[in-house]
């Protein structure tokens, strides 16, 4: 390799380094300056409904197919080996467990992160985060806090949502349209599932709202090169989110499975 | 009264592109200084220095005795509430009205209650002739009123230092003249120490007290308004009167043999191609822009009223002289 292409290489990779790094310095900051008074609850509370208006009914209309969809899965399955008995156990194990974290990740990064982005990439551009400097106050306090509290608090809350109506729509798709039976369906249904399978998903709900909103906050906080760079900048915090969320998502149910006995086994 | 300013051997670059380097001045407490230079010569850059929004790589920024340049967070938080800057595009905040917009500092850092923000947010706003557009949103309005409505907010804290990026930029000459009169009976009114950045040079002519000027990665000169009006650096007098020909190219420099040939054709007097733009109208100290007449006049102001008003008087007089000399001349070539 030529020295010049070694030091574009080097140069790259540095590059990538700080950007991990500044994320990382941002992400402390944020943890840092949770606790500083005056708690700026005004901005909390519209950034949570801001979070949750975008968010509610989108995550509403994916939960319901993915909740069939699984159904219709497992419905077939279960028949195939003569244990329709456990399609409702099975089919709330999945939900729980998997299906719920991961849509509020997608929906909390995809629709809540990006607009998160957006919104303090716009303000960068316009200097508005400077004039905010100047005037002597702390745009991670005054904006990028309540910004990350109120994405994980509505990203708890949606992966309720996502249970909820996951399991309901599980539950119409195998009764109504697969003629299961609602005795079996219900009877099973902590068959497989328990209680710190809610806890765990609603915990990985916490830190994936947390990621998105960190990232998202970091990526439009950076954001430079007028319109286009505030287009840019979302487009790199969905990825970037999307891949953080899973790599984080399979870490946490690796530590999940040694930590908790598993019902049934 | 304002604070003193000092910028020793300041260097910043971004990357391996070097901004400036080694620029070195004072601006002195309670005047008004002017910062020129061609576009992209890192004008900007260095407002944003000197309020610790940018790092500079080398040198310091002494105000009050601490260093901007390295001061903690914290530390920097603080000493800003004695700026107050005002962006090129007056950098409201987007989704807050007017009066949220230059509100939003006394809310944030005094307990005064909202009767007397409203008194204040008021006063300012009758100050840069926005009374009746407090409802208006950013987006709303006009660019010059964005402008005004940021200067309003920069006032707001009372602050003693305020820094104006092209503060003329996107306005009418007329707006031009209103808002010079306004920066000048501001600081007659509450004495903070001014720094604009502009291009602007028939501003930068009748307002300052000091100009400088950045070319070439470097401070060509900065010193009292007089000294860089009569000099006859190639720099200043090319920009002073927006000529093409000298040192100052498209792309920002020229080369050497060029320069060389353009200053040979002006020491002959050859001028070529357009100039004069943007107020460049030559060199030549002119007249002070003054206080308006309502305004009570601190010591330092009463002080230049009264050398303005000699210069002018020996102005007159020589005119005077100049104008009974020819007058003789021409009665004793009828003799």
């Amino acid at each position: 390799m030529s020295p010049s292409a070694t030091a574009a290489l080097t140069a790259k990779a540095t590059n990538g380094l700080r950007h991990c790094g500044n994320l990382f310095a941002l992400a402390l900051d944020v943890l840092r300056t949770v606790p500083r008074r005056p708690f700026q609850a005004r901005e909390f509370i519209q950034q949570a409904w801001f979070v949750a208006s975008v968010t509610i009914l989108p995550t509403a209309l994916v939960s319901i197919p993915f909740g069939a969809v699984i159904s219709l899965q497992i419905g077939s399955l279960t028949r195939q080996l003569g244990a329709q008995s456990f399609t409702g156990a099975a089919s709330v194990l999945a939900v729980l467990r998997e299906a719920s974290p991961i849509v509020t990740a997608l929906l909390i990064a995809g629709a809540g992160g990006s607009a998160i982005c957006a919104d303090l990439g716009a303000r960068k551009i316009r200097e508005e985060i400077d004039a905010m400097e100047v005037l002597g106050i702390d745009p991670v306090h005054r904006l990028v806090v309540p910004r990350v509290l109120a994405t994980m608090a509505v990203s708890v809350l949606l992966n309720g949502l996502v249970s909820v109506v996951g399991v309901a729509g599980g539950y119409f798709f195998n009764v109504v349209l697969q003629h299961g039976t609602p005795g079996a369906y219900l009877a099973s249904f902590t068959a497989l599932a328990q209680l710190p399978d809610l806890y765990a998903a609603e915990l990985k709900a916490l830190v994936f709202g947390a990621i998105a909103a960190i990232v998202a906050a970091y990526k439009g906080l950076n954001a430079r090169g007028g319109p286009k760079g505030v287009g840019d900048a979302v487009n790199q915090s969905v990825v970037i989110t999307f891949m953080l969320l899973f790599v984080t998502n399979f870490v946490m149910t690796a530590v999940y499975f040694q930590i908790v006995p598993q019902k049934g086994g | 009264m304002g604070v003193e300013i000092r910028v020793e051997g300041l260097t910043k670059s971004f990357g391996h592109q070097v901004i400036w380097q080694d620029v070195s001045l004072t601006l002195p407490a309670g005047e008004i200084s002017v910062m020129l230079g061609p576009s992209g010569t890192g004008k900007s850059v260095f407002l944003k220095t000197l309020v610790g929004l940018l790092r500079p790589d080398r040198g310091s920024v002494l105000i009050q005795g601490q260093d901007v340049s390295r001061l903690r967070e914290h530390a920097l938080y603080e000493i800003r509430k004695l700026f107050g800057v005002l962006f090129q595009d007056g950098a409201l905040f987007g989704s807050m009205s007017l009066y949220d917009n230059i509100a939003f500092p006394l809310r944030e850092h005094t307990r005064k209650p909202e009767s007397e923000i409203r008194r204040i947010v008021l006063e300012k706003m009758d100050m840069v002739g926005l009374i009746g557009a407090e409802g208006k949103l950013p987006g709303e309005i006009s660019g010059g009123m964005r402008k005004r409505a940021g200067l309003a907010r920069a006032l707001v804290l009372d602050p003693e230092i305020i820094l104006f990026d092209e503060p003329d930029s996107g306005l009418d000459p007329v707006r031009v003249a209103y808002l010079n009169q306004l920066i000048v009976d501001l600081n007659a009114q509450i004495d903070a120490t001014f720094l604009i950045v502009t291009h602007d040079i028939a501003s930068a002519r009748q307002v300052p007290d000091n100009i400088g000027l950045l070319f070439r990665r470097e401070l060509v000169m900065f010193g009292p308004r007089e000294q860089l009006l009569t000099s006859d650096e190639p720099v200043v007098g090319q920009f002073l009167n927006g000529r093409m020909q000298g040192p100052i190219g498209m792309a920002e420099e020229k080369d050497a043999a060029q320069v060389e040939q353009e200053l040979a054709e002006l020491d002959a007097g050859r001028h070529t191609g357009p100039r004069g733009g943007k107020g460049a109208s030559g060199e030549g100290v002119v007249p002070r822009l003054l206080p308006s007449p309502g305004i009570t006049r601190s010591p330092r102001w009463q002080a230049i009223a009264e050398r303005e008003e000699m210069a002018a008087l020996r102005a007159r007089v020589a005119d005077h002289a100049r104008s009974r000399r020819s007058a003789r001349d021409a009665a004793e070539e009828v003799d």
